[in-house]
């Protein structure tokens, strides 16, 4: 791989590999969920090998879905932890909204919307999980009388939307703010991205605070 | 049968187009179950298997006359026994055939997520167009009676057909043919209405005051209707639903929830793309890479005496 001289590891080789296994998971359980959610979309079972085959591996990548995200939680909740300054960096969401980034508060490693994400998705998940348990006809069909399967897929339903809304957002911000994807395709950033969006990061690199876990490579 | 009257189906699962209606004339139609003429024999469950070839697995002895215990994917009628002691200190005696009820607002039908799995024809009978089916199950949590029942071994749901092949070339349900009391009648609705009209006058002159129709307006009525005796209190009938109606939990997720849900993430993916490209992209100009390089240079100076 060729990297620019002055390069900063944002995501080690198992936080993508572990980030790429949960988003595949992801979009594969959303795809067949909306297939089964409405009628509309019902086209993409087609993409599963038909109805029966999408019905069956639902669950099964919902599980390895859990696990990953599970493993994703062990590795970034310390850098979600919310702290003060995320509030005011929210209530100046506007300036980073209209591209004025340099008027709202530096942050470190992660800014809150970041953290809104990663927790609004340690949330659902569980949630889309065990409702998901309760509706997996072919193992847990008999387990639970018909009125809670009722409420489960109710809740399993909003829950998904829910979840959807928060990868749109991901996705769009992983877009919008550019070589964020390279961070965690290849696992790199340059001091100028960690400058202009993550300045406290960068600093905190650049005091040795992180020497163990960021590598740099410099000339 | 699903080919032989693709043009019948006034209802169909999962489908947002109007289905075919040219043909929409059909009578409706309606199985009267005489609760108050029925002697238990079982000769309706015995047809059900016969016409139907269905060979529900041997059970085992539930200290009851209820047999098979419950309802399967190859138990699509049952005859339920209830022992109710009435105000007098009598015993009576309830049996209920129990099966699909054919809902003119069908609960399974409006659950389904597979296009065209479950089909309402417009003689009014719901029917489970079985290759069709994915095996999810949500025809359960649909239904307000209790009634679908997924196969472990193929993942599909069944239910009482209400002999579909069979009336749709003028035949009565095989229940129906084999009823030695006449406590199950087969006809156009109306006629049935008709029948049981005359059959509750003559309970009540025998002292059934509360004989009534069951014809559950909640779900817009049903194709299968039962004369009871005590029509007040359905659930004495091993729990018949006193009200049966489609769970609301069950309304919203397959109404509002649908078009909501879709609207949300479309406009959610749309706002997304045009801030791209009304704002543009977020990108680090030259002046970002230099104030980057000269924090971590500096930082490399501190430390190197």
């Amino acid at each position: 791989m060729s990297r620019p001289k002055n390069v900063i590891i944002r995501y080690s080789a198992t936080n993508r590999v572990n980030h790429w296994i949960t988003a595949i998971c992801f979009v594969l359980l959303v795809l067949s969920g909306l297939a089964m959610f409405h009628p509309m979309l019902f086209f993409l079972s087609g993409l599963f090998g038909g109805g029966q085959w999408m019905r069956a591996a639902h669950p099964w990548i919902g599980i390895v879905l859990l696990i990953s995200y599970l493993a994703m939680i062990v590795q970034f909740w310390r850098e979600n932890l919310v702290h003060q300054d995320d509030i005011e960096w929210l209530k100046q969401a506007r300036f980073i909204v209209s591209n004025q980034e340099e008027r709202a508060p530096q942050t470190g490693r992660n800014n809150a919307g970041q953290k809104i994400v990663f927790w609004s998705m340690a949330l659902l998940i569980p949630v889309l999980f065990f409702t998901g348990l309760l509706i997996w006809e072919v193992y847990f069909g008999a387990a639970t009388s018909i009125p809670v399967q009722r409420a489960a897929v109710l809740i399993h339903s909003l829950a998904a939307i829910a979840a959807i809304l928060v990868w749109i957002v991901h996705v769009f911000a992983a877009i919008w703010v550019r070589d964020s994807v390279r961070a965690m395709t290849q696992g790199y950033v340059t001091p100028g991205w960690a400058w202009r969006h993550h300045r406290k990061w960068l600093e905190e690199l650049a005091s040795g605070q992180h020497d163990e876990t960021n590598d740099r490579k410099r000339p | 049968m699903s080919d032989l009257q693709s043009q019948d189906l006034v209802r169909r699962s999962a489908s947002t187009m109007t289905p075919p209606s040219v043909r929409s004339h059909v009578e409706q139609v309606a199985k009267l179950i005489d609760v108050s003429r029925c002697i238990g024999c079982k000769a309706c469950q015995a047809a059900c298997m016969e016409w139907n070839d269905l060979r529900p697995e041997i059970g085992h002895f539930e200290g009851s006359y209820e047999n098979p215990a419950d309802l399967g994917p190859s138990v699509w009628t049952l005859m339920k026994f209830a022992e109710y002691e009435n105000e007098q200190g009598n015993l009576e005696w309830l049996i209920r055939k129990d099966g699909c009820m054919h809902c003119e607002d069908p609960g399974c039908l409006k659950a389904c997520p597979a296009p065209g799995a479950i089909v309402q024809y417009a003689n009014g009978i719901v029917d489970f167009i079985s290759d069709k089916c994915i095996g999810c199950g949500y025809c359960v949590k649909g239904c307000p009676f209790d009634i679908p029942r997924i196969s472990k071994q193929d993942h599909k749901a069944y239910k009482c057909t209400l002999c579909s092949d069979r009336v749709a070339v003028g035949q009565e349900p095989a229940c129906v043919k084999a009823c030695p009391t006449g406590a199950i009648m087969f006809g156009s609705k109306t006629t049935m209405q008709e029948w049981a009209g005359e059959r509750i006058v003559d309970l009540k002159s025998r002292g059934f005051e509360q004989a009534g129709l069951y014809d559950p307006p909640a779900v817009g009525g049903t194709h299968v209707m039962y004369v009871l005796h005590h029509a007040d209190r359905p659930s004495l009938y091993s729990g018949l639903p006193d009200h049966p109606r489609i769970s609301p939990v069950v309304e919203a997720w397959k109404g509002i929830l649908k078009p909501l849900a879709l609207i949300g993430v479309g406009l959610a993916a749309v706002v997304g793309f045009f801030h791209l490209i009304i704002e543009g992209p977020n990108e680090v100009t030259d002046e970002d890479e230099a104030a980057g390089e000269r924090v971590l240079r500096e930082s490399e100076s501190e430390k190197s005496p």
